[in-house]
This record gives structure tokens, C-alpha cells and sequence, in this order.
């Protein structure tokens, strides 16, 4: 006995299997982003206001990823829809660009996430605090490390304006830029030093959680609809039906990787 | 089904011609889903025994804390090192043991057992269809399982040992304990929830979709919409704890706050941690897993129950459809009566009504349920096999467990009983003596299918009367204990709270009470030999069992229509079904029993 | 799927213009991040924007606008079951009662 309905749609739920499994699975994904984004919300509105950064992603930067995302997801429809209308030509071509566009998403993002790396924050101990780089561009530096490597003072290159979450603090700074240039502090006079990494609070916790979570969402997509550009293909000359089928699944997982984006990208960049 | 195994040999090519599959093939990285179904089974009872062994190691120390364990104690030394020094189980070990008990018993052992084994084999041969809808990724779902297994099995041995917070990882606590158990805990825990997934989405999908003509949703045998709700509980509940999971993960490797207030203090310093994050959410992301567990550990061996009582009373099951509706509206109702494991974490009148009011609404259809079972005994001709004694077992246990629920759900009596042995006492009524025997009666039932042999009925009834009377001598003493006050997860059970420890402060813990561990440990150890039939028998009849025909038990489900063992594809030809799961002893039919295929 | 090929490129055009507007949502919210409305009605604009774009991704490109009774079945139960771990859980956060006598 052959397994059934694995092409043909089942009469009575109108269904192919696959379709029944990518709905379930999407389904428990629903549930695995909601219970993150349920985090979010709580964790935000527990969280005292100055700390809960704002401000520090890079907009324009994060527009563009969403845009990409976007194209992407257009691209896997078309992909679709050109198979439906047997042109497999025109399917290649959209399926090449839902890739690059996957990819091109993954590297802007792993350069967000190394620019966030070499971002610090300083709590000093009278109680000031401020953001900025330190000289030499390190990744990854500590208060604990500092002391480690007995150094007595760190250069520090502030912002040109502090954030808040506040905005208008963050625009009357904005009129009055700080200046940009190294500052002395010493280690003795650092309560804690962070760069923009999960640690740092528990906004960026949250942030690197759900982004990276994504991430491996668009890798995994990535490699199924490569899959099925490259040596899956081969499945269109023996069982047409099946591969659109298939088509049809990773993109429906596409979307909601970028249904997920959707939400992710106003609610870590611009609220 | 031929063709989507050669698929996986031959890179996609269609081939007309089969061959026979190899070793690897045919054992390891099988397919079908009757082998998957042993595979589950099999490692499941490992970790069930080892599980067990865990406990029977701590029931000695809570006995004779700080004597030497016998029979183990220098082996534990040899292996774990200093934990076991002496032969004797330090306090970390005791909370490794404990912590690492309840997640063995409840992520490898049970689920595997009741959702992975009995519903991979039973579940497609019950609705006529030839495998699950997608083999490959059943064959993924169990080798996540293995993995998650190993993981879990290996953090006994890294320095420092398992994981020590207890198989409910409360925040803070999992992520102070300065070793990287709880950290392979939670990597474990990422494995095990991605099989559970995988299974979720496949079982559903096979039952929406590969049912047989005319078997129709309400001719499912009971067991099936038993997993198909489980299903879903796995579906839905099992995400937030992955993303709890994936959250404590990066508390414990990268620093973050998630679960770490601000101010917290670990052993008398102000932890070095941005704080800002809340314990309780670690305790609703849990708990919204957590219920609906309960009843993935529960409902399918409903199923399994129902379908043994039908067949050994030769009766249709009464209330086939309040049977169903009820396993409907407790897997709805699961998911919102979670917090009532946390009334005492200062939760507010108004949230702690709503889930003492949905607690009490959620045991009506657990007690439908049951009165279903039990009036379907009335005015029947009961075989008393062994698999129909455990499902007898079955009721009566379970209905202990249940009903020693309601005051738990109560936040009055709640705060009297929280974290007590009465705790412990009621969730094992439910899970042992209930589930536990389930899955034993499962076993006796479907093992004549899976290998062509009968189990010896004598054999098998020396367990049941054993293990029936050690698991009550177990557990029953556990409610007293409980309700006078005796804390779980002592690693002295309790000495130093006990009366002769405090002479004159009001409220120590009696003497009898702390005898009473005595009692336990000797039921559990009469428990342990109990099992010893049971392995025996599983292992020697699967060459000198009586042979058993395609029907032994005159049965008339699917199952029971297809040779013996199912070959590959299970059906000769797609079986059509006529008529509902259970008739038995219908007027006019020429034999007691009328098979849902024959027309 | 007995669409004829076509009913799919009358489709396409609608693809397109969906894929537009969603782009054109994104600048959208952007731009309204700059407009100061108070911060409870930013987080509101923001959400309505994302929600209008999420369903159009939901109804027109994953096909939700014509499917069938057994999926909508499953996301209604999954949408429930996530609106109540979200409410319930901040609901209990805020029913704390050392939260609601202090302040």
C-alpha cells in the first residue's frame, strides 16, 4: 500500500499531506515567536524606563533588511505561481533571487550584530553613564577583562548624544551633539561596562533571542528553498505535481518567516 | 510506501523494483513506523528502569541519609567521583538524582512510551493506513529523541554532574548553581521538544488525512482521538517551554537577565547581571507546558485503557461520544488552568479565581471520562487477562490520583499542601500506579502483534499482583507524610525538621512519620523486583511465547485485521471500514465480535 | 488546485501590488516612528501598520483568504491558545498584589 494523498488533495479536508504538516508546524511556530513576543511585552513593561534602551538599532539599516525580506517574500510567490504556470525558466529565476535576498538579509544582519559587538555602555559609579566606542575597536570587553589585563584607564569615544528612552531627551541632545572626541576614564571609576551584547540588558537579551532565532528561521528557509532550486529541481521533469507542491510548503514557511520579520522589525527598532 | 524508502536510498529517483533493506536500514534508520515504534518503545523502558533507579538510590539516602548506598554506592563512587564519596549521596547528588528523575521519567520515558511507541505502532494500523503521513520525519522525531537522550545521559558525567534545579528549572535557582548541568538540561530539553514536535505535526496529519474509507471520525477507536488531542497538546504547549528554554540558555551561557530580577544576590553578593528580568515568567512559560504534560502523560493511556476494557468485556464502550467530547474539552481546557501551580508565588485574587474556577471545570471531563470506563464493566463477562487487570488497575489508581487533585487546585487547601510529600504522592497516583500501568496493560495487549507471541499470562500476573501491591505501599504512605508536613526535595528526607532532631519545637515531624520512609524504601525495592517477570517475560517470549494468530484477543479494531507481524505498508489492500470501533457482542453477528472492515 | 493557468496570472498582478504595498507599509512605519503621537499611540500605529501588513502576507501570499474549514480550524485554536499565554501572564503580572498595594 502506497501512502495517500501525499499530491492529490484528500475529498473530504480538500488537502495534500504536506500542506496539513507545514500549517501544523506553523501552528507551533506561532506559538514558539507568541511566547517570545509575550516576553517581550513583559519584560518591557517591568522594565524600569532608562533601562530599556531605545534608539541604538540602526534604522535605515533595518528598513533595508525589511525590504529585502519583502522582495524575498514576493519573489518565493512568483517562484510558485510561474511553476503553476509550467514555466520553469521563470521559476528558477525568482527561486535565485529568494536566495541571494535570503543571504543578502543574513549578511546585513551578522554586520548589525558585529557593530553592536564593539558598542559599549559605561555605568560609572557617581551614578552617570554613557555610550560610545573604546579605542581600538575591541569585541566582546568586560569590566572583569579590563581589570584582568591590569589596565589603570580605557580611552572612550562618547556618542555624539546619549539615548533615552524618552524621545525628546534623545532630540533636545541632538541639537546640543556632544563632542566626538577620546575621553580618559578610569577603571577604578567604572561600576560596569557592557558592550551592546545579550548581557547588556534585558532589551538586547531579547532582541539578540529573537533575531537570532529569526536568523536560523532564514538559514533554515534558505537552505530548503536552495535545496529545491538546485538538485531538488530535478523532481519537476518526473512528478511536476509534487514539486510545485513542495514549492508551495517552503514558501508558505518563507512567509511566515517574514510575517515574523513583520513584527520584529517595528517593535525592536522603532518602539 | 516502497518508493519514499528507496527515495531516501536513491536521492529522489523513482525506482519500480524493491529490494530487501539492509541491516542499517531495517533497524537503524528505519521508516516504517512499526519499527519506529519499537525503537521508541524499547529506549523508552530503558529510561523508564534507569529513571527508577535514580529514585531507589534517593529512597535509600532519604531512609538512611548519609549511609553508604548498598549494592551501588562504591560504583557511583567509581563513576561520579567525588559526589558519591564513601559510597554515600552527597545533597548535590541527591538534587541531581531528583532533578534528573522527573525529567527522565516524564521526557523519555513516558511520552516516548505512551505518544512515541503505542501511538507510532498502533496509531495507523488503528485508522488503515499504510505508514504515518511522513515516515522521514518520523524517523527525525526519534532520532532527536536519542539525541536529547544522550545529552541528558552524558551530564551525569561532566564535572559537577547533571542538573540540580529540579525538573521544574525555577529561575533563579537554574541558573545560580555554578555548574554547566543545567545547561546540557536545557540543550537536552531543546532536542526532546523539537521530536515532540515533529511527532505532533506527523500524528495529526496521519489522522487527519490517511484514515481509510469510511472510518469516519466517529468510528476512530477511542486511543486514536486520544492521540490526536495529545497531539495537539504537544503542539501548542511544548513552543513556550522551547522558548523558556531557549531564554534560561541564554541566562546561563551569555549573562543575560531574563529570569534574574535586578538585585539579585547569589551567595551573599550582588550577582554581576543587568537584571530586569522576572522569575515568574520562567514559572508561566513552564506551567503553560506543564499542564497540558500532564495530560499528554495521561491521555493515551486513557486510550490504551479503553480499548483493552471494550475488548475483555466484550461490550461496546458506553458513551463512546461523551468519551470523545470529554478528551475534546480537557485538551482545551489544559491550556488555561497552568497557573495553579503558582498560587503561592504571591499571585492576586483575580487571576487565582480564574484558574482555581477552570481547574475545578477541567476535572468534570477527567470524571466523565472515567464513569464512561467504569459503567462500561456493568453486566459484562470480563476476561481478567493481564493486560484487562492493569486496565482495571488503571481505574481505580487514576481515580486516586484525580480526586487527591482537587484540593491541590483549591488555593486554600494549596497553601497547606504545596511542595509536600501529598504533592508527590498525588501526581505519581496519576502517572505510576495510572499511567505506568497503562502502559504496561499497552504492552501485554499489542505485544502478540508486534512479535507473533504471546506474553505467559502467568508471568504477567505475578507482575500486576506485585507491582499493585508495592506501588500503593509506595505512594499511599506519601499522603500522610505529606500532610504532616513533610517538604519534597530534602536531601535528608526531612531528619532535620523531625521531632527527635528538634526535642520541644512545635510541629517536628513525628517519628512514625519519618518511619513511614522506611516503608517506602522497601516498597520500592519490592517494586524493583516486581519488574523482574516483566523484563524476563518481554525478552523470552519473543522466542517461546504461544504463537498467536492475526486476531488473539478477538478484537475489532484494524490492528487486529492485518497478518501478524503487519508486513511493509501494513494492508494487502486499503481496508474500508463500515461500522464504529467497539461492537461487541452485537445481536444477530455470528460471533461476539463484528470487525470495523468487515461489511 | 484545478486553478487554470489563467486564473494564476490574474493572480500575479495581485502579487505584485500586495508585494508594493507592503513595501510602501514599511516606509510607512518608519516615518511614523518619527512622529511623535505620544508613545502609546506610536506603539499603537506601529502595531496597526504591522498587523495590516502581517495579514496581507498571511491572506494573499500564504493563500489564507481561500482556505480550506480544517486550517482555520487549527490557527483559530493556536491563535486563542496564544492571545491566552500572552493576557493571562501579563494579567497575573499585574494582579500581583505587592504590585497593586504599593503603587
Amino acid at each position: 500500500m502506497e501512502i495517500p494523498y501525499t499530491t492529490k488533495p484528500r475529498p473530504d479536508t480538500g488537502l495534500y499531506n504536506a500542506k496539513v504538516g507545514i500549517w501544523l508546524f506553523l501552528a507551533s511556530e506561532v506559538m514558539l515567536f507568541g511566547a517570545l513576543f509575550s516576553s517581550y511585552i513583559l519584560l518591557r513593561v517591568g522594565a524600569f524606563v532608562e533601562n530599556w534602551p531605545h534608539g541604538l538599532l540602526n534604522v535605515p539599516i533595518g528598513t533595508v533588511n525589511t525590504i529585502v525580506l519583502i522582495v524575498s517574500s514576493i519573489t518565493v510567490v512568483m517562484a510558485w505561481a510561474s511553476l503553476k504556470m509550467k514555466n520553469f525558466g521563470k521559476f528558477k529565476f525568482y527561486q535565485a533571487i529568494t536566495v541571494l535576498c535570503a543571504l543578502m538579509f543574513l549578511g546585513i544582519k551578522s554586520f548589525e550584530y558585529r557593530d553592536k559587538f564593539t558598542h559599549y555602555e559605561v555605568w560609572k559609579t557617581d551614578g552617570t553613564r554613557m555610550t560610545g566606542h573604546i579605542e581600538g575597536k575591541p569585541m566582546f570587553l568586560t569590566l572583569a577583562k579590563v581589570k584582568a589585563a591590569g589596565k589603570e584607564k580605557i580611552g572612550f569615544i562618547p556618542d555624539p548624544y546619549h539615548y533615552s528612552a524618552s524621545k525628546e531627551v534623545k532630540h533636545t541632545a541632538k541639537e546640543h551633539p556632544g563632542e566626538h572626541k577620546t575621553v580618559e576614564i578610569a577603571v577604578s571609576e567604572i561600576k560596569r561596562l557592557s558592550a551592546f551584547v545579550p548581557a547588556h540588558s534585558t532589551y538586547f537579551a531579547i532582541y539578540f533571542t529573537l533575531t537570532a532565532l529569526h536568523g536560523l528561521h532564514v538559514l533554515g528557509g534558505a537552505i530548503v528553498i536552495g535545496f529545491l532550486f538546485g538538485p531538488g529541481s530535478k523532481m519537476w521533469h518526473s512528478d511536476p505535481e509534487r514539486f510545485t507542491n513542495r514549492v508551495e510548503v517552503a514558501g508558505l514557511f518563507w512567509h511566515f518567516v517574514d510575517l515574523v520579520w513583520i513584527f520584529l522589525f517595528p517593535v525592536l527598532y522603532l518602539l | 510506501m516502497q518508493a519514499t524508502t528507496h527515495n531516501v536510498a536513491h536521492g529522489g529517483a523513482d525506482e519500480a523494483h524493491h529490494h530487501e533493506p539492509g541491516f542499517m536500514q531495517k533497524y537503524v534508520f528505519s521508516t516504517d513506523h512499526k519499527m519506529i515504534g519499537i525503537q521508541y518503545g524499547l529506549t523508552a523502558l530503558v529510561f523508564l528502569l534507569f529513571g527508577f533507579c535514580l529514585m531507589l538510590c534517593m529512597r535509600w539516602q532519604i531512609a538512611h541519609p548519609g549511609q553508604p548506598i548498598p549494592l551501588v554506592g562504591h560504583l557511583l563512587e567509581r563513576v561520579l567521583g567525588d559526589v558519591a564519596k564513601d559510597g554515600k549521596m552527597s545533597p548535590d547528588l541527591y538534587n541531581s538524582f531528583g532533578a534528573m528523575h522527573g525529567t527522565i521519567m516524564v521526557f523519555l520515558a513516558i511520552v516516548p512510551l505512551a505518544f512515541g511507541a503505542f501511538g507510532n505502532y498502533v496509531v495507523p494500523l488503528q485508522i488503515g493506513a499504510p505508514d504515518m503521513a511522513f515516515p522521514r520525519v518520523n524517523m527525525a522525531s526519534y532520532q532527536f529523541y536519542v539525541l536529547g537522550g544522550i545529552i541528558m545521559f552524558v551530564s551525569f558525567f561532566i564535572p559537577g554532574g547533571a542538573a540540580q534545579a529540579g525538573w521544574t528549572s525555577y529561575s533563579p535557582l537554574a541558573t545560580s548553581i555554578p555548574t554547566h548541568g543545567q545547561a546540557f538540561w536545557l540543550i537536552g530539553m531543546v532536542f526532546l521538544i523539537s521530536s515532540s514536535l515533529l511527532g505532533a505535526v506527523n500524528f495529526i496529519a496521519t489522522i487527519i488525512q490517511l484514515r481509510a474509507p469510511g472510518m469516519t471520525w466517529m468510528r476512530l477507536p477511542f486511543f486514536v482521538w486520544a492521540q490526536f488531542v495529545t497531539g495537539f497538546l504537544l503542539l501548542l504547549a511544548f513552543p513556550p517551554l522551547e522558548a523558556a528554554g531557549v531564554m534560561q540558555l541564554m541566562d546561563n551561557l551569555f549573562g543575560t537577565s531574563f529570569f534574574l530580577p535586578t538585585g539579585l544576590a547569589v551567595g551573599g553578593r550582588l550577582a554581576d547581571i543587568s537584571g530586569g528580568g522576572s522569575p515568574l515568567l520562567w514559572q508561566h512559560l513552564f506551567w503553560f507546558l506543564g499542564h497540558p504534560e500532564v495530560y499528554v502523560l495521561i491521555l493515551p493511556g486513557m486510550g490504551i485503557v479503553c480499548e483493552i476494557i471494550a475488548n475483555n468485556t466484550r461490550k461496546t464502550i458506553w458513551g463512546y461520544k461523551s468519551l470523545v467530547y470529554s478528551v475534546l474539552a480537557i485538551g482545551f481546557l489544559s491550556f488555561i488552568v497552568w497557573a495553579h501551580h503558582m498560587y503561592l508565588t504571591g499571585m492576586g485574587t483575580k487571576i487565582s479565581a480564574f484558574f482555581q474556577t477552570t481547574t475545578m471545570i477541567i476535572s468534570i471531563p477527567s470524571v466523565i471520562l472515567l464513569t464512561c470506563f467504569f459503567i462500561s464493566l456493568w453486566g459484562g463477562s470480563i476476561r481478567f487477562n493481564t493486560p484487562m487487570l492493569f486496565a482495571l488497575a488503571f481505574l481505580p489508581m487514576f481515580g486516586i490520583g484525580g480526586l487527591t487533585g482537587l484540593p491541590l487546585g483549591l488555593a486554600a487547601a494549596d497553601l497547606h499542601l504545596h511542595d509536600t510529600y501529598y504533592v508527590i504522592a498525588h501526581f505519581h497516583y496519576v502517572v505510576a500506579p495510572g499511567t505506568i500501568f497503562a502502559m504496561f496493560a499497552g504492552v501485554y495487549y499489542w505485544y502478540p502483534k508486534m512479535t507473533g507471541r504471546m506474553m505467559s499470562e502467568f508471568w504477567g500476573k505475578v507482575h500486576f499482583v506485585g507491582s499493585f501491591i508495592f506501588m500503593n505501599i509506595v505512594f499511599q504512605p506519601m499522603f500522610f507524610q505529606g500532610m504532616a508536613g513533610m517538604i519534597r526535595r530534602m536531601a535528608d528526607g526531612g531528619a532535620n525538621y523531625s521531632a527527635a532532631h528538634n526535642p520541644g519545637a512545635i510541629g517536628g515531624l513525628s517519628a512514625s512519620m519519618m518511619g513511614l520512609h522506611s516503608v517506602i524504601l522497601w516498597g520500592a525495592v519490592g517494586l524493583a523486583v516486581s519488574q523482574i517477570p516483566f523484563i524476563l517475560n518481554v525478552f523470552i517470549s519473543m522466542k517461546n511465547g504461544k504463537p498467536a494468530n492475526d486476531n488473539p484477543w478477538d478484537a475489532t479494531t484494524l490492528e487486529w485485521q492485518t497478518p501478524t507481524p503487519p508486513p511493509h505498508g501494513n494492508f494487502a489492500h486499503a481496508p474500508t471500514v463500515y461500522r464504529g470501533p467497539y461492537e461487541y457482542s452485537q445481536p444477530g453477528a455470528k460471533k461476539d465480535f463484528t470487525p470495523q472492515n468487515q461489511a | 488546485m484545478s486553478e487554470h493557468p489563467y486564473d494564476i496570472s490574474k493572480h500575479i498582478r495581485g502579487y505584485l501590488i500586495i508585494g508594493g504595498a507592503l513595501i510602501l507599509g514599511t516606509v510607512l512605519t518608519v516615518l511614523a516612528s518619527f512622529i511623535d503621537l505620544g508613545h502609546h499611540w506610536n506603539v499603537v500605529l506601529a502595531l496597526v501598520i504591522a498587523t495590516v501588513k502581517a495579514s496581507l502576507v498571511a491572506l494573499y501570499f500564504m493563500h489564507l483568504i481561500s482556505e480550506k474549514q480544517l486550517i482555520y480550524t487549527v490557527l483559530g485554536f493556536t491563535a486563542f491558545f496564544f492571545i491566552g499565554l500572552m493576557f493571562i501572564t501579563i494579567a497575573a503580572y499585574h494582579d500581583h498584589p505587592a504590585l497593586t498595594t504599593t503603587n
